[in-house]
C-alpha cells in the first residue's frame, strides 16, 4: 500500500518535461517534492503565480507571497504574478497542461466531488469548479475508501458535485487507475503488496482489469 | 486629481447600513485591513460582503462577522473560520459560494463595462442551478453577471496620489479587479508617493479606477499558514 508520499511520487511521474502544472491542496502540493530536477515544469498557484518554489527558510517568510493553500511560499527564477481575473483566464484557455487534485468522491463516468457535505461542511469550491471545468488533463489523488470504510470509486457520486465527466486517471493508496469515456475506472497499476482482489473489494464502480496488472513502480 | 483622504475612518465615511462591499485579498494576504478596522468601529450593518474568503475567527472579514456585521457573503472557500461556518449552518448568515475564477470574472466584467461572462465552471452542478447556459463550439457555458457593488476597497503595495497603484508578490490577487468594478474605490496603500514617483509602465491599476486613497498604517499582514524548509536541507 502506498502512503501520501508513495502517491505523490506516483503522480509526479506523470508529468511531462514542459508542463505547466497545478497542485491543489492535500496530497497534490507533496507532488512538487517529486519532480526530478533534470525536468523543465513550471507550477502555477491560482492565486496568482507562476514559479511556485520550495518553502522558504525560517526567519525568510514573507507574508506577501503564499500558495493558494495559504502556505508560506517562494518564488524561482521566471516567476510570474498575476491577478486572479488573469489566473483563471489561463486555466480556462487551457493554458496549464495539468491539474491534479483531491476529492471526496469519483464516479465512473468521471464525475467529482470534493467541496460540499450537505449539513456538516461547508468550505467551498475554491478554484476547483473552474479548473475540472476547463483543464483536459486532471489527475485525482485521493485515499480508495472514506473514513468510514466506504469506496469513494462509485457508480455515481453522492455528494454535490464539482465538475461533470472530467476526471482522467487516480491515484489511490491501492492502484492507478484510469477513467474511461465508456464510464468505468481501469486497474493500471496495482500497490506494492496490494492485491487485484483487495482493489476490487475497495471499488464500488464498475471496474476493469485486464490480464496481470503491474505493480507500482517509484522509480523513475 | 488628488485622491487623497485622511485615513480609514475618512475613506469609508459614507458605507452605510445594507451596502454592497468588495472586499480584495486572498485568504489573509492583500487584505485592506485599515478598512476593515474602521468598518468594524464604525459598526455598518445589514453588508454584503464579496470578497474571496472569509478571514479567520479573529482576523479580517472575520472582525465584520463576528459582531454580526454581515448579512450576506458572496466568497468561494470559507474553510478557515469557525465563526463563519456556525454562523452559515444556524441560518444566520446567508451565503453565496461560487467558483474562484467565477467570482474573479465577474468583478472583471465589471470593471471592463460588460454585463455578463461565460464560463464552464459549475455546468452540471448546483452552481448552475436558474442560470442561462449556452452552447458555443459544443461546450456548454453558464452565464454569469458583472458583479454590482457600492464599493470596492483594495490594498495595494504603492500608490500615488492621483489613485495610480502597484501591487507587491501574491497579495495583487483579487484587488486589481476589484479595484476596476465599484462604483465608489478606496486604496489603501503602504507608501504614498507623488504623481510621478511611479513608473507608468509599472502601473498595475490605473487611477482612474480609484476614487480615494490613503496611507495605512500598523499592518499586521498576519501569515495563515508558516510553512518552512530547515537550513540542512
Amino acid at each position: 500500500m502506498l502512503d501520501k508520499q508513495g502517491i505523490a511520487k506516483r503522480i509526479a511521474k506523470e508529468i511531462k518535461d514542459g508542463y505547466y502544472v497545478n497542485l491543489g491542496i492535500g496530497i497534490p502540493t507533496l507532488v512538487a517534492n517529486y519532480i526530478p530536477d533534470t525536468m523543465d515544469v513550471v507550477l502555477q498557484s491560482e492565486n496568482g503565480l507562476l514559479g511556485m518554489g520550495p518553502f522558504p527558510f525560517e526567519g525568510e517568510e514573507d507574508p506577501d507571497t503564499i500558495n493558494a493553500g495559504k502556505q508560506t511560499i517562494t518564488m524561482l527564477p521566471g516567476s510570474a504574478i498575476f491577478d486572479s481575473a488573469m489566473s483563471f483566464g489561463m486555466i480556462r484557455a487551457k493554458k496549464v497542461n495539468l491539474t491534479i487534485l483531491g476529492a471526496m468522491e469519483v464516479s465512473e463516468n468521471g464525475d467529482i466531488a470534493n467541496w460540499k457535505i450537505p449539513g456538516k461542511m461547508v468550505k467551498g469550491m475554491g478554484g476547483a469548479m473552474d479548473l475540472v471545468a476547463s483543464a483536459e488533463n486532471i489527475i485525482v489523488a485521493m485515499q480508495h475508501v472514506n473514513k468510514a470504510g466506504e469506496s469513494k470509486l462509485l457508480p455515481q457520486c453522492t455528494l454535490p458535485l464539482t465538475g461533470v465527466r472530467c476526471v482522467k486517471k487516480i491515484v489511490t493508496e491501492l492502484g492507478v487507475f484510469d477513467v474511461l469515456p465508456e464510464g468505468c475506472f481501469k486497474l493500471l497499476e496495482r500497490a506494492p503488496g496490494v492485491s487485484v482482489e483487495e482493489i476490487k473489494q475497495a471499488t464500488a464502480g464498475k471496474l476493469i482489469i485486464e490480464g496481470d496488472v503491474p505493480e507500482i513502480s517509484l522509480i523513475y | 486629481m488628488n485622491k487623497v483622504v485622511s485615513g480609514a475612518d475618512e475613506a469609508i465615511r459614507d458605507i452605510t447600513d445594507g451596502a454592497t462591499l468588495m472586499l480584495g485579498g486572498f485568504g489573509l494576504c492583500g487584505l485592506p485591513e485599515n478598512c476593515i478596522a474602521a468598518l468594524v468601529k464604525k459598526g455598518v450593518k445589514q453588508l454584503t460582503c464579496i470578497s474571496n474568503n472569509a478571514g479567520v475567527d479573529d482576523f479580517g472579514i472575520g472582525l465584520m462577522l463576528k459582531q454580526r456585521q454581515v448579512k450576506k457573503m458572496i466568497s468561494s472557500y470559507v474553510g478557515e473560520n469557525a465563526e463563519f461556518e456556525r454562523q452559515l449552518l444556524s441560518g444566520e448568515l446567508e451565503v453565496e459560494l461560487i467558483p474562484q475564477g467565477t467570482l474573479a470574472t465577474r468583478c472583471m466584467a465589471a470593471g471592463y463595462g460588460m454585463p455578463a461572462i461565460f464560463t464552464p465552471a459549475g455546468i452540471g452542478t448546483e452552481v448552475a442551478e436558474g442560470k442561462e447556459v449556452r452552447n458555443f463550439n459544443g461546450k456548454d457555458y453558464l452565464m454569469e453577471l458583472a458583479f454590482d457593488a457600492d464599493f470596492a476597497i483594495v490594498k495595494a503595495w504603492k500608490g500615488d496620489t492621483m489613485g495610480n497603484l502597484v501591487y507587491r508578490s501574491t497579495a495583487r490577487n483579487f484587488n486589481p479587479v476589484m479595484a476596476m468594478a465599484g462604483k465608489v474605490t478606496i486604496a489603501e496603500v503602504e507608501e504614498l508617493v507623488e504623481p510621478g514617483q511611479l513608473d507608468p509602465d509599472h502601473i498595475h491599476t490605473p487611477g482612474i479606477y480609484v476614487h480615494r486613497i490613503f496611507k495605512g498604517v500598523n499592518y499586521e499582514k498576519r501569515i495563515e499558514h508558516k510553512t518552512v524548509r530547515s537550513r540542512t536541507e
